[in-house]
């Protein structure tokens, strides 16, 4: 008998139960498996996660289908036997380790609160000693030193090491991970994948690996089951749904994400996927699938198997499960760009406080190209971009734009150095006012900058939302009504209103989606080629490198460790420190040769 | 207001994007989000019945509040709905006087305890420098001396002239509006926007209008209500210890204070004034409430409560 059986799983709005949030889920899971999900923002693969734990969200309940784990159906549990469940039987790992940890008591009694709860015979010698396996098999130090820390006095990748600890301490039979590695470093993301695998398979337990970054999974999964518009699209093998995927929707997926071995072009998705109530009685997918036929607008295809162990909801899965997915090789870069550099960094050095940040970083753009800062954190990367820009101060060293050395402080910068030296924030959620129309927003630098009537700074706003493909209608909106991807759009087309010639992008994309990725990019790529936009462009992700920068820097605790064209520094890095980045960079490719991280 | 309330739930949530797409003029849609909320149509209600009896009233007064129409604490008849006061007024009369000042003394405070709180909380909160720590430590020392205390010295020395106040019940406000509008200002200040906008090099003073101000109005609005309601209690309680409005003037909180002898023979002389003060602070509070849910919700939350 499987361990989890999900049947027929409905979860819809209480205020309107005729509104789905998910609906028609089946899978099942086996002792020792892991189960990739993976979809993007609003599929509702946390709502499936959590069902697993008799949970759901406020405002959300299950109305229909049953959730058995281990044999028993948790939607009829009763709170009681919900709270004996939890843990025991069934255990979750947070997206964020920080948050989930309570910062005022030290790690030894989080865990011990569970053995107390769960299992009040335990004696105390006995709980020690589970405790310290558990600490053991997460690979955490089991001293008494460690265990009487405080969460804020470990690392990140520490502190989804407890979580993990705490998960697996109870031995329970389902492990639900909701994005456990978002916020960690490659090289961080690594390792905890490796134990979360070892552990599965060491103990038995089935996991649930929820994911929004499919090439997370693909090393790791033994299934993968994506999910798009509250539906289940697909579910077979990892190796055969990444090569030969069966759904149109984890095709464009895949080709979506950009690989770290290859420079590929990123393809985009077309279109949005269907909100919850607006789903239509037809393939949810159709009308952005470039396989569509008449049939698929009539009905509503069902999840069926289109090849021996694979399920897809599509009338083509036959077809296609057996067509291998192109190779998207890009064409190579573009001969190294020439010319004087537009902008330098010579010598940069920064501090917080007596913490050293940068050690005397140089590095050169010129136009139309785009260099990459690459660095994990606490690497210096952000301040290094934050201080070009002039959000913080060099206490060394110096930043020179066109020929002129610049002011550490944008405020003592002449107008016109702000304006052609533009930032694009990280978070698009934060970089906003949610108070202001968008296109209040856009317009605002033009204010500054420009003299321009009324009418000619609708205009350019107006222009501007086209070069980044929004429209003018868009401009009305409050970023509450925007996309993470469309609010990341307006961000872009406010630098662009100023006419820059410098953009630095902060992670510009690493809370949104692959696919929402993918057309950031290309619009980046665009304007490069286009208007010889000269790019800075900071990011962990080697992946991205490879698909968007002509060279790269390797920042490591303030320093470059190496640099270069990327297609040399990243096929034959000459540090070891590039060389362990890029083995931790997660790669569909290594997963469709089969080698697993174990 | 009977079309808003009833209209089906998805009609209104449709409608929510539309109205917001339509109109640039973000006052304009923050006002018709509040007005579907139940707790504002019903503020807003009681509000404008008493600001209408403060201000509209006393033309239709049955007398004169001025002239003795029977003797002190004389019992309600057809003539006199509520009865006579300590001197024999028409009590009716004399409520429908003594309101117009009380609102307005109330109202104009506020707004300018409000404006010169928020002026320097805003400013404190965004200099991030010792300008800060001057303009909180000055607002300490305020605070450290009771209202009611701080007014009656003034007064006392400069005599009980309403503008005067007027001023000292904003000067009571501002302080506890500044430590409000510095908290919620200082998160605002961190985020990334501003520091967008600093890097395009708006004006500073640009940027506390624009960035930091609109996303505070939550709070202030908060401020704005809870103040309006102190503020009618602080003056209508300086007219009762006979700092406020003199007599013979007609007013709410001297009412009460000129007819509590009376008070078991002739409730109604001290009872018309206190249920009047308490309507108008309870229809401003609910105002004040339902437009922050607005501002909050941002009106997408259906929730017709």
């Amino acid at each position: 008998m499987s361990v989890v059986e999900v049947q027929r799983l409905r979860v819809a709005l209480v205020a309107d139960p005729s509104v789905n949030i998910v609906e028609d889920v089946d899978f099942t899971m086996e002792a020792g498996e892991i189960l990739g999900l993976v979809g993007e923002s609003g599929c509702g693969k946390t709502t499936v996660s959590t069902a697993l734990l008799g949970y759901t969200r406020k405002g959300a309940r299950q109305v229909g289908g049953e959730v058995r784990v281990d044999g028993r159906d948790i939607a009829q549990a009763s709170p009681e036997e919900l709270r004996r469940l939890r843990g025991k039987v069934v255990s979750y790992i947070p997206q964020d380790p920080a948050a989930a940890l309570n910062p005022a008591r030290r790690v030894l009694s989080q865990l011990r609160e569970l053995l107390v709860h769960h299992e009040p015979d335990c004696s105390t010698e006995q709980a020690e000693e589970r405790i310290a396996t558990a600490m053991e098999e997460a690979g955490l130090a089991t001293d008494e030193g460690f265990l009487r820390r405080f969460p804020h006095q470990l690392s990140g990748g520490q502190q989804q090491r407890v979580c993990i600890a705490m998960a697996f301490l109870l031995r329970p039979k389902v492990i639900v991970l909701d994005e456990p590695t978002t916020g960690l470093d490659v090289s961080t993301q690594a390792q905890v994948l490796r134990t979360v695998r070892r552990l599965s398979k060491q103990l038995d337990v089935a996991a649930l690996y929820v994911t929004h970054d499919l090439s997370v999974v693909a090393n790791l999964a033994d299934r993968l089951m994506v999910m798009y518009a509250g539906r289940v699209a697909e579910l077979g093998p990892t190796a055969e749904v990444v090569r030969q995927a069966a759904h149109p929707y984890t095709r464009r997926l895949v080709a979506a994400i950009p690989e770290v071995h290859s420079r590929r072009t990123l393809e985009t998705i077309p279109g949005r996927a269907p909100a919850p109530g607006q789903r239509p009685e037809a393939c949810t997918f159709a009308p952005r699938c470039e396989f569509a036929e008449p049939r698929c607008l009539t009905g509503e295809p069902a999840l069926r198997e289109v090849a021996p162990g694979r399920l897809a909801r599509c009338v083509r899965g036959e077809e296609l499960a057996d067509r291998p997915l192109a190779a998207r090789v890009a064409t190579a870069m573009s001969a190294a760009r020439d010319g004087a550099p537009i902008l330098s960094v010579r010598e940069a050095e920064a501090s917080y406080g007596d913490h050293r940040v940068l050690a005397g970083v140089s590095f050169e753009v010129r136009r139309g190209e785009c260099v990459a800062l690459v660095g994990e954190s606490g690497s210096g990367k952000t301040t290094l971009s934050r201080s070009i820009v002039g959000l913080h101060a060099l206490s060394g060293g110096e930043v020179v734009f066109d020929g002129q050395p610049l002011e550490g402080l944008a405020r003592r910068r002449p107008d016109d150095v702000r304006r052609r030296v533009q930032y694009i924030f990280q978070s698009p959620y934060n970089s906003l006012n949610r108070r202001r129309a968008v296109g209040d927003s856009i317009a605002a630098p033009a204010h500054v900058f420009f003299s321009l009537s009324r009418k000619e700074r609708r205009v350019r706003v107006d222009e501007a939302l086209e070069r980044v493909s929004l429209t003018a209608r868009h401009a009305h909106r409050f970023p509450d009504e925007l996309s993470g991807g469309e609010r990341q759009r307006v961000a872009i087309a406010r630098a662009l209103i100023c006419q820059p010639d410098v953009l630095i992008c902060d992670e510009i994309t690493s809370a949104l989606d692959v696919s929402v990725q993918a057309s950031i990019v290309r619009v980046l790529g665009r304007l490069q080629e286009e208007e010889q936009l000269a790019m800075v462009f900071v990011t962990h992700n080697l992946a991205l490198v490879r698909s968007i920068a002509d060279s790269v820097v390797i920042l490591d605790k303030g320093r470059i460790v190496e640099g270069g064209p990327t297609a040399r520094v990243l096929d034959a890095p000459e540090h070891d420190y590039t060389r362990r980045l890029l083995a931790d960079t997660p790669s569909l490719d290594r997963a469709e040769s089969g080698t697993r991280a174990s | 207001m009977s079309t808003v309330t009833t209209t089906t739930p998805t009609a209104t949530a449709a409608e929510a994007p539309a109205a917001a797409v339509s109109s640039n003029h973000r006052a304009n849609v923050l006002g018709r989000r509040a007005l579907r909320i139940r707790q504002t149509q019903i503020g807003l209600a009681i509000t404008a019945v008493m600001v209408f009896i403060a201000f509209v009233g006393p033309y239709f007064a049955p007398h004169d509040p001025h002239a003795l129409v029977g003797l002190a604490f004389g019992k309600p008849s057809s003539s006199m709905p509520l009865g006579t006061d300590y001197l024999g007024h028409d009590v009716l009369s004399v409520l429908l006087a003594g309101g117009r000042t009380v609102v307005w003394m109330s109202l104009v405070s506020v707004l300018l305890g409000l404006a010169a709180g928020t002026v320097i909380g805003v400013a404190a909160a965004y200099s991030r420098s010792w300008i800060d720590g001057a303009l909180m430590r000055s607002t300490d020392v305020v605070l450290a001396f009771p209202n009611i205390v701080l007014v009656l010295l003034f007064v006392s020395l400069l005599g009980p002239k309403p503008w005067l106040i007027v001023l000292l019940v904003a000067a009571a406000w501002a302080p506890q509006v500044a430590r409000v509008a510095r908290g919620a200002a200082l998160e605002i200040v961190g985020k990334e926007f501003v520091e967008s906008s600093e890097v395009l090099g708006v004006p500073q003073w640009r940027i506390m209008v624009r960035d930091i101000l609109p996303n505070i109005t939550g709070p202030l609005m908060v401020e704005f209500g809870i103040r309006v309601t102190w503020s009618v209690g602080l003056i209508a309680g300086i007219s009762f210890l006979g700092a406020g409005i003199q007599p013979p003037a007609a007013d709410w909180g001297l009412m009460i204070n000129q007819n509590r002898a009376g008070i078991v023979q002739q409730p109604w002389g001290v009872l018309a004034p206190v249920l009047c003060i308490a309507l108008l602070t309870i229809g401003v509070n609910m105002t004040a409430e339902g437009l922050t849910r607005a501002v909050a919700g941002g009106g997408r939350k259906e929730d017709p409560r």
